[in-house]
């Protein structure tokens, strides 16, 4: 038992700081510009797809930094011809236009590098395990991922909050014109933004690409979840995003490790009501349910406490 | 004058047409183009087409030039209808598909209801991958052939392999919570029980259908649980992703799965260093070692430039065309006569047959394990330098299992 729970901690919170590498650009695009930005998955996996190609051209350290500016070079030419001139008709148009770019971008990416999933490794040097708890090896790729994580975490909340350009970058967001006649070049402050946010999605997925399939659907698979991230720690918090990271990956992982269910609680229902909806319910473990709970809470924190776990405002 | 050379010149190339449509033999390929299972659907298409080719290039089918027409269905039921009536109304009347047992149970209603609605304009069905059994069991339909093992008799060999292999004391069972997932954990409860009783099964896990993005929650349970293998169905990143996180955590057990060979499935098994520790259920595979076969594989890689998923789809197009010869027919009907009780050498050697009952074929099934391959092993994977080796081939008659179907024919 004691074992379940020290191995399940541990996966909970390794797959707690995969799921803050992937939200945190997208957290602090919204955080800062309002944008709530659907090709950010898509970010993630050209990320990937230019670690990969970079990875066999040159290497993996040096597509680790190569990769991440490529992608943050392509957020700003976002940001500057498409999102600069939506944002005059409002959120909504703003929100189609990445909901637009997140088709095009899978398009493309599978147009170049095909369906199939790519073969993309674990570098040498982080392909052995780091250590190992009750004879389960936790791979050193895990912890570099908890270990980048954790930096971009602090360095994010430290540039926001205790520099001069964290406070224009929040300043531009609410009192955009008074921080223009201030002198600053408010568009290209967004820009920067938009492309930081998108280059942070880009790390995300050179890092994660090794460690999860890297294939053209990958973004359709993890957008999801990321909302659920960003919205149930409070859209625009990033410690918010930080702990429901957490959060949710604990409840998941502890979730799979339970086999109690309905029957094993209150007994086995009688058998003269027969296979029905009622026994399927019945009988189905937390473990079945476990990868739907993340959305059960989204929808719990929306009625309970619509700002989020630690948002400050309601959209 | 000039008119009327113009006119001839854009008439009769439609003439032309219309009369090589007589004879062309169009098969409609109703399978995903686009979205997540795009990868393995081109892959079919690109077989399919290939194995057209070689029809054509020895005079198609009773002189008729064979013809693929692909129709993408994004694995949807409801689309893969759509494209159904499409090619119908095209004039098609052999329609094959694979990936997904819902799409193929849709399907194979679809063309009962059809035929049965459009007699002497009758569509055969011919499913080349979708392994519920209850396509030839509660559900079966006498216009619908399936070429692939079932999930039961893939259980039913692997079992009869099990039953006399010793080191397997504890078993674990996971698989995807649909159907087909259910279908391959029930099965194996069943057999194991019949033919190992003293097999414990130590845990039996369903997980949500392509939706679990990290597996070491379940790597877990898996060690916690001291299981020796693992049976598990998954297809897909399903399978990709759980090798991976067994491989990250160092659990050292045997995988016997149905769809390790997949695409994306020997680079994850090659990633994560498990060396002839993942066995697969096929019915045939490269290295299989029959000349005739390993031959076939090399002029396939060199041509399409994929590895032979489906060998399965081989034996189906040449006994197409054996039954349209034996019929001396295209006539679905008389071709779907044809079909029933053939018998007929398959690509990997050994001889199948299409019972009668069910219209399910059976054949011999091989277990194969992937890893470092041997000097008479040429054929790797997706360029990982490993390759499946044989474990151990179970025979047509061992791989036999009862049917429930009770054939309406027409």
């Amino acid at each position: 038992m004691l074992e379940l729970i020290v191995i399940s901690t541990l996966n909970g919170v390794l797959f707690g700081m995969l799921l803050f590498l992937l939200s945190s650009g997208l957290t602090v695009i919204f955080s800062m510009m309002g944008v709530l930005n659907f090709a950010h998955a898509s970010f993630y996996m050209l990320g990937a797809f230019f670690g990969f190609q970079l990875t066999k051209w040159i290497g993996f350290w040096p597509a680790l930094v190569l990769a991440p500016l490529l992608v943050g070079a392509i957020g700003m030419a976002v940001e500057r011809y498409g999102l600069r001139n939506t944002h005059k008709h409002g959120h909504v148009a703003e929100l189609l236009l990445t909901f637009g770019l997140a088709f095009a971008i899978e398009e493309i990416v599978s147009m170049i590098w095909g369906k199939s999933p790519l073969d993309y490794r674990v570098p040498a040097l982080l392909d052995f395990p780091a250590f190992t708890v009750f004879s389960t090896n936790y791979p050193a790729y895990k912890i570099f991922m908890l270990v980048v994580s954790v930096v971009i975490f602090v360095a994010l909340l430290l540039v926001l909050k205790r520099t001069r350009v964290g406070l224009i970058v929040q300043a531009a967001l609410t009192h955009p014109h008074m921080v223009g006649h201030l002198g600053h070049n408010v568009g290209r402050v967004f820009m920067v933004v938009f492309g930081v946010g998108s280059a942070l999605a880009g790390l995300a997925g050179v890092i994660a690409g090794p460690a999860l399939v890297t294939q053209s659907d990958m973004a359709a698979s993890l957008g999801p979840i990321l909302f659920v991230v960003i919205v149930f720690g409070g859209l625009g918090s990033l410690p918010g995003a930080f702990v429901a990271s957490l959060v949710i990956a604990l409840v998941q992982t502890f979730a799979v490790a339970l086999n109690g269910s309905l029957a094993s609680a209150f007994g086995p229902l009688d058998p003269s009501t027969g296979p029905s909806v009622l026994s399927d319910i019945w009988n189905v473990t937390i473990a079945q349910v476990a990868p739907i709970v993340p959305y059960l809470l989204l929808v719990i924190i929306l009625i309970v406490r619509p700002m989020g776990l630690m948002g400050t405002r309601e959209s | 004058m000039r008119k009327l050379t113009l006119a001839i010149a854009v008439i009769a190339p439609m003439l032309g047409h219309a009369a090589s449509a007589q004879d062309t033999l169009k098969i409609g390929y109703i399978d995903p183009l686009s979205g997540g299972g795009a990868s393995v659907g081109e892959g079919g298409l690109k077989t399919f087409q290939y194995l057209a080719e070689e029809l054509n290039a020895k005079g198609g089918i009773l002189g008729k030039k064979v013809e693929i027409v692909p129709l993408d269905n994004k694995t949807n039921p409801q689309e893969s209808l759509v494209q159904a009536q499409k090619a119908i109304d095209a004039g098609v009347h052999y329609i094959t598909q694979g990936n997904g047992s819902s799409v193929a149970a849709a399907l194979s209603d679809f063309v009962t209801k059809n035929n049965t609605r459009n007699p002497g304009k009758e569509v055969l069905y011919f499913n080349y991958a979708a392994v519920d059994p209850s396509l030839t069991n509660d559900k079966c339909s006498f216009w619908h052939f399936r070429w692939d093992a079932s999930s039961d008799i893939k259980m039913e060999a692997l079992t009869n392999y099990v039953k006399d292999t010793p080191a397997v004391k504890k078993v674990y069972l996971i698989n995807q919570d649909y159907s087909f997932g259910q279908s391959v954990r029930s099965d194996a409860r069943k057999m194991l029980g019949a033919k190992r009783p003293d097999i414990q099964i130590v845990g039996d896990e369903l997980h949500p259908l392509l939706k679990v993005t990290d597996f070491s929650p379940y790597i877990a349970k898996i060690k916690a649980s001291g299981a020796d293998s693992v049976i598990t169905g998954n297809w897909g990143q399903d399978i990709a992703l759980l090798l991976k996180a067994a491989a990250d955590a160092g659990l050292k057990v045997n995988w016997y799965t149905y769809y390790a060979g997949g695409a994306g499935g020997p680079t994850a098994i090659k990633q994560t260093g498990l060396d002839h520790q993942v066995f697969q259920i096929t019915e045939g595979f490269a290295n299989s070692g029959n000349k005739a076969a390993m031959d076939y594989e090399k002029a396939f890689r060199a041509k399409v430039g994929l590895s032979l998923w489906y060998p399965r789809a081989v034996n189906e197009m040449r006994m197409f065309k054996a039954a349209a010869e034996k019929a001396n027919s295209i006539d679905p009907v008389k071709v779907a006569a044809a079909l029933e009780g053939l018998k007929f050498e398959v690509l990997d050697g050994g001889e199948g047959t299409m019972r009668k009952d069910d219209h399910q074929f059976f054949q011999p099934i091989y277990i194969s394990s992937f890893g470092k391959l041997t000097e008479s092993e040429p054929y790797d994977e997706e360029n990982t330098g490993w390759g499946w080796h044989l474990v151990s081939k179970v025979d047509t008659p061992q791989t036999i299992v009862p049917t429930t179907c009770k054939m309406a024919r027409p």
